[in-house]
């Protein structure tokens, strides 16, 4: 399991801004009453939207909107690892070393975040732009190597791919994300062997049919299971 | 090879419109309410013979799962819950549903509700897939406009309510239960079973858990009638199954294919074949992180469904074909994966929690071959500690990518162990 613990400088206090308390209000509100616990992870994620990671002072808000004891909060915000309890840089890098990333050259992903940004895994540079962390499967598999940068994949990646969009996001910019290479989502580069056709609605089983063959198979079930054994 | 018309997800690269036009132009909601009428107890009979078994890895059928639900309402609500916390490693097929083809999702969660008698649905995606679940919650956004969901869910008189609930990262709550309490905001901790789901699940209700694929298909089946399915694949392997064929092959991809195609011919097809042509194979792992790595002696032959798979002592899991070239190093790439388990055990059982870190501390050395013979015997009895010994099959996950290696690569671990020896002797030899 990972260990992780909150972060030592704290700030003195937390509150939502506007925008979040009505998002806040809306989450709550897809859940049973009385069971608002059910929101504390998508407003930690609010939190972190907020302030960039998971302050003490947002645990103990947290705890007061949804009427929990702080520590459950706590058991929450370290238990997955989205949650950043301490802060991360501007621009948060992950780059995903699961096997198929690595099988794909994801370490020559990570050697260009060296060159170019100086830092390596869990580091983050002097001036607080950039960090870089691990990411465990970002679940792209067949798009390997895949990184995340806030909430977007930048997919089918090399050395050269990656240093050009770490470049890029080192200006300012704020490329497309999706596959650098061009490919349709998931599908196999070049030209398609499946779905070449337009797709066309199914046919349809005839129902009246099949109720018909559903009610008899029933009704024979039944006249056997009340038949007296031979 | 599967024929176009006979796909299920036929905009699985996104290249038509996701939104609710494009998919009814695709045959979705189309005669929705048909289907409802048809009642719950025909559709769970259509989905059992239909012979579809859960596509997030145990392979369980389907429509068995939804047969255990209570058959009448009390005050306790019944609760259906899609699994979107797709993160077995290799895996990816989810992701493409869940971003091109939403309305499969959302329609099949309306039947498979009605059919289970919930009046509510949560669908728990991970949290990484931001923009999927933009995509789904404007799915869901647009059925309820459209009255396709709701409080008279096309028409058919049926309250359904659908909510996105977005999880934040952890494996662990890829399993049903650790995802139901991940859902009443708490640590993902898996339950011991008795009492299943379908007793006490969400919020102490009866509730089922099934995989995306699962529920996104079902509207099709039910569509097309159980036999078109059934009449896919083997016997007790039945109908059509997206693949994710990822690692050394020359063109990595998702495909939905027949179940039952021989691994070969799916990679050959759709990958454009192993990289360096298949004699550079060297193993692959055909369902998922967690299931054991085979050798290119079993892929020339085996076919890919749950039951030629498990005969060689490996698994369909969720199909994710990661594949090998003879260029990897293979204790390595099994040592990765002991990292990861180890960094998502939960650390509720402790045969779990501390055994991931002693497989992954040993694998670590074993790379480098800084061992002894007998340790491979060691490590293969830890994994036996670690099997069926915890709440949940995270353990067994953690234990059989290991046990596959030793089982057809002991005798690369016990070169590499000599190998380590030999030249530490020469090393001293030299002082």
């Amino acid at each position: 399991m990972s260990t992780r613990a909150l972060a030592k400088d704290q700030p003195a206090s937390f509150a939502f801004n506007a925008e979040m308390m009505a998002q806040s209000k809306r989450i709550i509100a897809k859940y049973p009453s009385g069971r608002q616990a059910s929101a504390v992870i998508p407003l930690l994620d609010l939190a972190q939207r907020q302030e960039g990671w998971v302050t003490r002072p947002a645990i103990e808000e947290i705890s007061k909107i949804l009427d929990m004891a702080p520590m459950r909060v706590l058991e929450v915000a370290t238990f997955y690892t989205m949650f950043n309890l301490a802060p991360v840089g501007k621009t948060h890098v992950q780059i995903c070393t699961s096997v198929s990333c690595w099988l794909r050259g994801s370490n020559e992903v990570v050697r260009a975040c060296k060159e170019r940004l100086g830092i390596g895994m869990g580091q983050a540079t002097p001036d607080g732009l950039f960090s870089v962390g691990e990411l465990e499967c970002a679940g792209a598999c067949v798009n390997a190597p895949v990184i995340q940068v806030g909430d977007h994949y930048y997919e089918d990646l090399d050395f050269a791919s990656a240093g050009k969009l770490l470049d890029a996001l080192k200006r300012g910019e704020n490329p497309a994300c999706g596959s650098v290479t061009g490919r349709d989502g998931s599908a196999p580069a070049g030209s398609a062997v499946t779905l070449t056709e337009k797709p066309t609605p199914p046919p349809k089983q005839d129902f009246a049919a099949a109720k018909t063959a559903f009610e008899k198979a029933k009704a024979d079930a039944a006249a056997k299971a009340a038949a007296p054994k031979a | 090879m599967l024929a176009d018309k006979d796909r299920i997800f036929t905009n699985l690269y996104g290249r038509h419109d996701w939104r609710l036009a494009g998919a009814r132009a695709r045959g979705d909601w189309d005669g929705t309410k048909e289907i409802l009428d048809m009642g719950p107890d025909w559709i769970v009979d259509e989905m059992k013979r239909s012979g579809l078994r859960g596509r997030g890895g145990a392979g369980f059928p389907t429509g068995l799962k939804w047969s255990f639900m209570p058959k009448t309402e009390s005050d306790r609500p019944h609760y259906l819950v899609v699994n979107a916390d797709e993160g077995e490693p290799g895996t990816c097929k989810d992701r493409d549903m869940l971003r091109f083809d939403p309305h499969k999702l959302v329609e099949g969660c309306l039947i498979a509700s009605f059919a289970m008698r919930a009046h509510a649905c949560y669908i728990y995606i991970r949290g990484e897939f931001y923009n999927e679940a933009s995509n789904l919650q404007a799915a869901i956004d647009e059925a309820y406009a459209a009255g396709l969901i709701g409080d008279n869910a096309c028409g058919s008189g049926w309250k359904f309510d659908l909510y996105l609930h977005r999880g934040a990262g952890a494996y662990i709550c890829g399993e049903e239960t650790a995802l139901i309490e991940s859902l009443e905001g708490k640590k993902g901790q898996p339950r011991l079973k008795p009492p299943f789901p379908a007793v006490v699940g969400l919020y102490g209700c009866p509730t089922t858990v099934n995989n995306v694929e699962s529920i996104a298909v079902a509207p099709t089946i039910l569509r097309r009638g159980a036999a078109w399915f059934a009449g896919i694949g083997r016997p007790n392997n039945t109908g059509t199954k997206v693949f994710c064929i990822s690692g050394n092959v020359n063109k990595p991809c998702n495909v939905e294919d027949a179940m039952s195609i021989p691994l070969k011919e799916l990679i050959e097809k759709h990958a454009g074949g192993v990289r360096g042509g298949w004699d550079n194979l060297q193993a692959i792992i055909p369902g998922g992180a967690s299931v054991p790595v085979i050798p290119k002696s079993i892929c020339d032959t085996v076919l890919m469904d749950f039951d030629s798979l498990r005969d060689v002592k490996s698994g369909l899991g969720t199909a994710a074909v990661m594949v090998m070239d003879k260029s990897v190093d293979i204790v390595a790439c099994i040592s990765r994966l002991s990292t990861f388990y180890k960094h998502e055990s939960c650390g509720q059982c402790t045969p779990c929690r501390e055994g991931t870190g002693w497989l992954a501390r040993v694998m670590k050395r074993m790379v480098k071959g800084e061992a002894t013979l007998g340790e491979i015997d060691t490590l293969e009895q830890v994994t036996y500690q670690i099997e069926g010994h915890t709440i949940c099959a995270l353990g067994d996950a953690a234990a059989w990518p290991v046990q596959g290696l030793i089982r057809h690569f002991r005798p690369e671990l016990e070169r590499r162990i000599r190998d380590y020896r030999d030249a530490k002797v020469s090393e001293r030899a030299a002082a």
